[in-house]
């Protein structure tokens, strides 16, 4: 990372004369000059690439990285396509706040989704009708942000000596607490306030130098809102980075490190969380702006539960404390969820994924072969021997057809109507052989694999595309699960060093 | 030998953990560049004597003046700021960060970082091996090696008292000796020691002076070369 090596070029500026030896010389030896050849990397021509890669500063990634999401209006027309690149822009934000508090801090905070609700709320109040203030967007939005981390704060306040566990049942108490006032908030001491669960209605959009920005035009979202988004995420991210780089960046790390031994550095550990509990509170509040400007409404039901752990996978799948792994991390869930919307693009993640795990595991090697043919065999035999039995069992028509899923009732049974008891049976059937799968070794569990697999296609098809809404997730435990099994750091996350 | 004003001055210090009294009526000193040894067995409170300078445990009772101030009631980061600093048992260096990143935190307080270059360039030339590793991951170093970071990083601060937690704790006997060496070089160097073990007879070696602590009382207590020489300490840790 090259604003890394900037600093270190910094630090190195103490470099010591040759001749400034004096004392013990411990450690000049053989094995310290030849340090750097042991430093090895990846080899041939993967490891080339690699080497080059790492060599591209971050800016650079930055730089391109937005461009790529700047130009696919350009290549999309449908709102469809914009507005789901707007809502990843938004888990991206929300991702890289998060990163601050768990990444950097190591705090447990699970009370983060509220900050993002305080912010939405704050922006509704200064714009909307019901209060008729009806601020510029340059002061209600800052003051927004500010609104966030002010009350990130006063969280942390009777929480800053709280650690682990039991922070974040603090945390969750005053998400709770923020649920409560927000769903109550119609009956304040007697008086309508927000809304409760009817919300703050009629929030202005963004207006720009005096010019309304239109939630869209035409029926189709409006572009602006993602360039907007694209701004502040741009913003967001460069000033993150600063700040990380930074003494108190280094201290947080540091804090999360070994809390103890920062202290005895001298460091204000408490003074510490509580900033990290702020900007991570910020962030939040600034993304909520985005989000109530857009839906010109806001409501206590948008900050649930299950936003959340979306949030938290986001982080810890794509590497907590890497900003590019958290952005990484958004983008992945949260078109991976928009895709599991539609039968007939799920149908297409679920193949290629199940494959994709398969190579993973098994590398290119006979036992992929046997394990892929075997299961491909099975489905034609039990497929012909079904259809033989009873035409009406491999009746059934594909949910959402396309040409994958024609295939896929060739060969997967796909009954025309299900007997109530084959779902269950089925469903529960699966997760016992996953689990036997992980209990047995060698030839054994190659052999069970392959009926498991096939099990899989049939739960799929007849029970988990019926139900598209648990289904999704289902799929994105498995994913969290798979993906933490193979990499415990996630896609980009630091390696932790233990110090023996 | 003791100075008029010494620098550290615990006096009837009580420490308590809950119920538990662990310290009874302590009194040490340290004074300007003096090397004091802390002995004891297992449990005879030399940890827990520190934290209590160190301000991370408070005592029920007694006073800790440091450099003419009575920091008793004050934060640790307050006494780091006027000059104590520590070398904790088992190092406890940053892993993931790299050891110029460490020696960096070691100096947390020193704002502006005035004087930084020729703070780094010190570490480097008392350890040359600091150098040669300053980009690597703490956490990937030998226990030797760590030892000499986490010095590097308790002297980046400039500071006055030089605490010392069971530094040949977990380190092979050749580098036992080594890092008595650099004890003994730092305090060389004008900086005031007190450096807790279990090692009793390699602490009073280089010491100037030493205390010998057991189930929260100092039982034994005089200059180290008289100390070395007692014949119940003798029994009881030197083992001859």
């Amino acid at each position: 990372m090259a604003d890394e090596e900037t600093r270190r070029e910094r630090l190195e500026e103490g470099v010591p004369a040759a001749s400034a030896t004096a004392g013990p010389q411990i450690g000049v030896d053989e094995w310290v000059a030849r340090s750097a050849e042991r430093r090895g990397g990846r080899g041939g021509r993967l490891g080339v690439v690699e080497a080059r890669l790492r060599t591209v500063p971050w800016w650079a990634w930055l730089t391109l990285f937005v461009a790529i999401v700047a130009a696919l209006p350009v290549g999309f027309e449908s709102g469809y396509v914009r507005r789901v690149a707007f809502d990843t822009v938004i888990f991206m934000l929300l991702a890289l706040g998060l990163n601050v508090v768990v990444g950097w801090g190591g705090l447990l905070d699970l009370g983060y989704v509220a900050f993002y609700g305080v912010g939405a709320y704050t922006y509704a109040i200064l714009s909307a009708d019901r209060y008729d203030l009806h601020l510029p967007v340059f002061v209600s939005i800052p003051a927004a942000a500010v609104v966030g981390g002010l009350v990130g704060l006063l969280v942390g306040l009777p929480s800053r000596r709280l650690v682990g566990d039991y922070l974040a049942i603090v945390t969750l108490f005053f998400f709770q607490i923020f649920l409560t006032v927000s769903n109550n908030s119609d009956s304040i001491f007697g008086e309508d306030r927000a809304g409760g669960p009817n919300g703050i209605l009629n929030v202005e959009p963004l207006s720009l130098f005096g010019r309304e920005l239109p939630v869209s035009t035409e029926g189709i979202f409006n572009v602006a809102y993602l360039y907007v988004a694209l701004a502040f995420f741009v913003v967001v991210f460069v000033a993150l980075r600063l700040a990380n780089a930074s003494r108190t960046g280094r201290a947080w790390r540091s804090l999360r490190e070994d809390p103890l031994a920062a202290e005895l550095m001298g460091m204000p550990v408490n003074w510490l969380k509580l900033t990290a509990f702020a900007f991570g509170a910020a962030v939040a509040a600034l993304t909520g702006t985005l989000v109530t400007a857009l839906n010109g409404s806001v409501f206590p039901q948008t900050f649930e539960f299950p936003l959340l752990i979306t949030v938290y996978t986001m982080v810890i799948l794509g590497g907590a404390g890497s900003q590019a792994g958290v952005v990484i991390g958004a983008i992945g869930i949260s078109v991976l969820l928009e895709l599991l919307r539609e039968p007939g693009d799920s149908r297409f993640l679920f193949y290629v994924l199940s494959v994709l795990a398969l190579v993973g595991t098994l590398r290119f090697s006979r036992r992929l072969a046997i394990v892929l043919g075997g299961t491909l065999a099975l489905g034609f035999v039990v497929h012909s021997l079904a259809g033989a039995i009873d035409g009406s069992w491999t009746a059934g028509a594909a949910r959402d057809g396309g040409r994958l899923g024609e295939w896929a009732t060739q060969w997967v049974v796909v009954p025309s109507s299900l007997a109530s008891w084959v779902t269950p049976v089925s469903y529960i059937g699966l997760v016992a052989a996953v689990l036997t799968l992980t209990l047995l070794r060698g030839r054994l569990r190659l052999a069970l694999l392959v009926p498991t697999l096939y099990l899989a296609a049939f739960v799929w098809e007849n029970v988990m595309l019926a139900k598209p809404e648990p289904t999704r997730f289902v799929v994105l435990g498995a994913i969290l699960i798979a993906v933490m099994v193979a990499r415990p750091e996630g896609v980009l996350g630091e390696k932790r060093v233990e110090i023996v | 030998m003791n100075a008029p004003e010494p620098l550290l001055r615990l006096s009837g210090i009580n420490t308590f953990y809950g119920l538990i009294h662990i310290l009874q009526d302590v009194e040490i000193e340290v004074g300007v560049g003096e090397l004091v040894s802390l002995l004891g067995g297992n449990a005879s409170g030399k940890s827990t004597t520190l934290k209590t300078i160190l301000g991370i445990v408070r005592p029920r009772t007694g006073a800790v003046t440091f450099d003419g101030e009575d920091v008793t009631g004050r934060s640790t980061s307050h006494r780091i700021g006027r000059g104590m600093a520590i070398v904790p048992e088992n190092r406890r260096l940053f892993g993931p960060m790299t050891v110029l990143e460490n020696l960096e935190m070691g100096a947390y307080l020193n704002r502006d970082g005035t004087g930084r270059k020729a703070d780094f360039e010190r570490i480097y030339s008392l350890f040359p091996l600091v150098y040669e590793r300053r980009s690597q991951l703490a956490g990937t170093l030998s226990g030797g090696e760590q030892q000499m970071v986490a010095m590097g990083r308790a002297l980046m601060s400039h500071p006055k008292l030089l605490l010392m937690d069971e530094p040949s704790m977990g380190l092979a006997p050749v580098l036992v000796e080594r890092s008595f060496e650099i004890i003994q070089q730092v305090h060389e160097a004008g900086v005031a020691m007190l450096v807790v073990e279990q090692n009793a007879n390699m602490a009073l070696s280089i010491a100037d002076r030493g205390y010998v602590l057991s189930t929260g009382r100092v039982v034994l207590q005089g200059k180290a070369s008289e100390l070395i020489e007692n014949e119940d300490l003798r029994k009881a840790y030197l083992g001859r």
